[in-house]
């Protein structure tokens, strides 16, 4: 009888999963945080440029335009950096950055990033857990909601002197959201310092919600038990929520969610499926049980 | 000047504005190809056919009032209003094919449901009959007074684009804003002629 291979190529790793296991063990943080990540087939998630990544960006403080923030950003003095973080904490105070920084292990985690006006890039981060700072400085058991303010730098923000706007940017978490293991205080990315037009020198990530929420540059953090309010919020109440929990189920009212566009994918990219959660629903989605996400948008 | 001005016009033929008015769109399609568009090279092309053409139809808009400083260019208006139309044609497609990735459930909804989709579209479709009557045998056949009736559309059609440019935004630029007020102004020269002027001859 001829030889007969028990193996086929149907048995080899196909490419595009043996890659994104690389990835997977990036995010490794996230996946011990919930199994059930590592027995979804995800789609191999290819960083964009950092060419793009750091020249397609919304910083309103330097400006309406994409291209501001990487032509003006370069004036915000980064060093020395301190961070006030007050309210319903055990140990408040002012912090050096550095003195923040130290102790916590940097991660890369490669994010899915959607903003809101319905394009999404995927952004290789570098930062720690929230959860980490917040324990180090003790969340008291009466905080419910953990609030962030932008640096408020007209002389260094020319947007700033825009007096249309009620700067400084400020943003919010429920205490579940900020102590979940897939948001994160980013410190860099593409393993480099944070560009300024990024939100340097250290900005939140939150994944699973639009852009707008992962606020830049920050300065002040506060634990609150009332819910703070936020800066877009507060702009137009009808079209961007407290949540703002990427849902192709649940329409801006003036563009639909339900899909996409990949900044990277050039003049024939098209448009992908925008996914529930950007993605994230298998870790996040029960932080929302009970809730009504097209009321709580 | 005006003098000038005029005996220039009368010399340059209109093929020479098609010619370079076609130049904007022969450069966003290079520089699309090309790659240097920036990171949104959609968005880019799509913007820029949809600001040309506002540009076009506003110019188009210029040439009876300044008739009445004595500087005729009328016989480019017809070349004005065809770019304004071509422009948003390809502005359209841009958003159909490339923005839209001819997701037709997605642009039905679109159109049924964004108003500033519907504003958009409705501007264009009040361009199609202007487009179609844009010849000598046209204005023939459909009369003078008739023909000029029908091309009082491009009034609520070029307001509608404007209106629709400031509303794309997440907020209203300063930009958006200066093409709606010259479109504000250059209607509201047309003012006179329909009421007032007619009060005043009363």
């Amino acid at each position: 009888m001829p030889f007969k291979p028990d193996l086929h190529w149907s048995d080899v790793t196909p490419e595009a999963l043996f890659l994104n296991r690389r990835q997977l063990i990036a995010g490794a943080g996230a996946l011990l945080a919930s199994p059930a990540l590592a027995e979804t087939p995800s789609e191999t998630l290819e960083p964009t440029s950092l060419e793009d990544i750091t020249s397609y960006n919304n910083f309103y403080e330097f400006g309406w335009d994409k291209g501001d923030p990487a032509a003006k950003a370069g004036a915000m003095t980064t060093k020395p950096w301190s961070i006030e973080i007050g309210g319903l904490v055990d140990k408040p105070g002012t912090y050096d950055l550095d003195d923040l920084v130290k102790g916590q292990t940097i991660e890369e985690r490669i994010y899915r990033f959607r903003c809101v006006e319905a394009w999404s890039m995927v952004v290789p981060w570098n930062g720690f857990e929230l959860a980490a700072l917040l324990n180090r400085v003790g969340v008291q058991p009466s905080a419910r909601y953990v609030a962030f303010e932008t640096l408020l730098r007209p002389e260094e923000m020319p947007g700033q002197r825009d007096g249309s706007f009620p700067w400084p940017y400020v943003e919010g978490l429920r205490l579940d959201e900020a102590m979940h293991p897939l948001t994160l205080l980013a410190t860099g990315l593409y393993g480099q310092p944070m560009p300024n037009q990024n939100g340097a020198p250290i900005r939140l990530v939150v994944p699973w919600k639009y852009g707008f929420k992962s606020i830049k540059s920050i300065v002040r953090i506060t634990l609150t038990d009332q819910q703070p309010p936020t800066t877009w919020n507060i702009l137009q109440p009808s079209e961007y929520g407290f949540y703002a929990n990427v849902n192709p189920a649940v329409d801006h009212p003036r563009w639909s969610q339900a899909s996409e566009r990949r900044i990277g994918a050039g003049l024939f990219g098209g448009r992908v499926d925008t996914l529930m959660f950007n993605g994230y629903a298998d870790q996040v989605a029960s932080l929302y049980a009970g809730q009504d996400l097209a009321v709580d948008f | 000047m005006s003098d000038w001005l005029n005996a220039t016009a009368r010399r340059v033929p209109t093929a020479v504005l098609y010619l370079a008015g076609a130049l904007p769109a022969i450069w966003l399609l290079v520089a699309a190809l090309r790659d240097n568009l920036g990171p949104d090279p959609v968005k880019a092309l799509e913007h820029g056919f949809g600001l040309w053409s506002l540009r076009f139809l506003l110019a188009s808009l210029c040439v009876t009032p300044l008739m009445r400083l004595r500087i005729r260019l009328l016989k480019f208006r017809r070349a004005l209003g065809l770019l304004g139309f071509g422009y948003a044609v390809l502005h359209v497609a841009t958003w159909l094919m490339l923005d839209m990735g001819l997701r037709w459930g997605q642009i039905a909804d679109d159109l049924t449901r964004r108003p500033y989709i519907i504003l958009g579209a409705v501007a264009l479709v009040l361009l199609i009959p202007l487009a179609a009557t844009s010849s000598n045998g046209a204005i023939r056949r459909l009369g003078a007074a008739s023909w000029n009736r029908l091309h009082r559309l491009a009034y609520p059609a070029i307001l509608g684009g404007a209106i629709h440019f400031v509303m794309i935004g997440k907020v209203w630029t300063g930009e958006s804003l200066a093409y709606l007020a010259i479109a504000l102004g250059l209607l509201a020269l047309r003012l006179p002629r329909l009421f007032i002027g007619e009060r005043i001859a009363g």
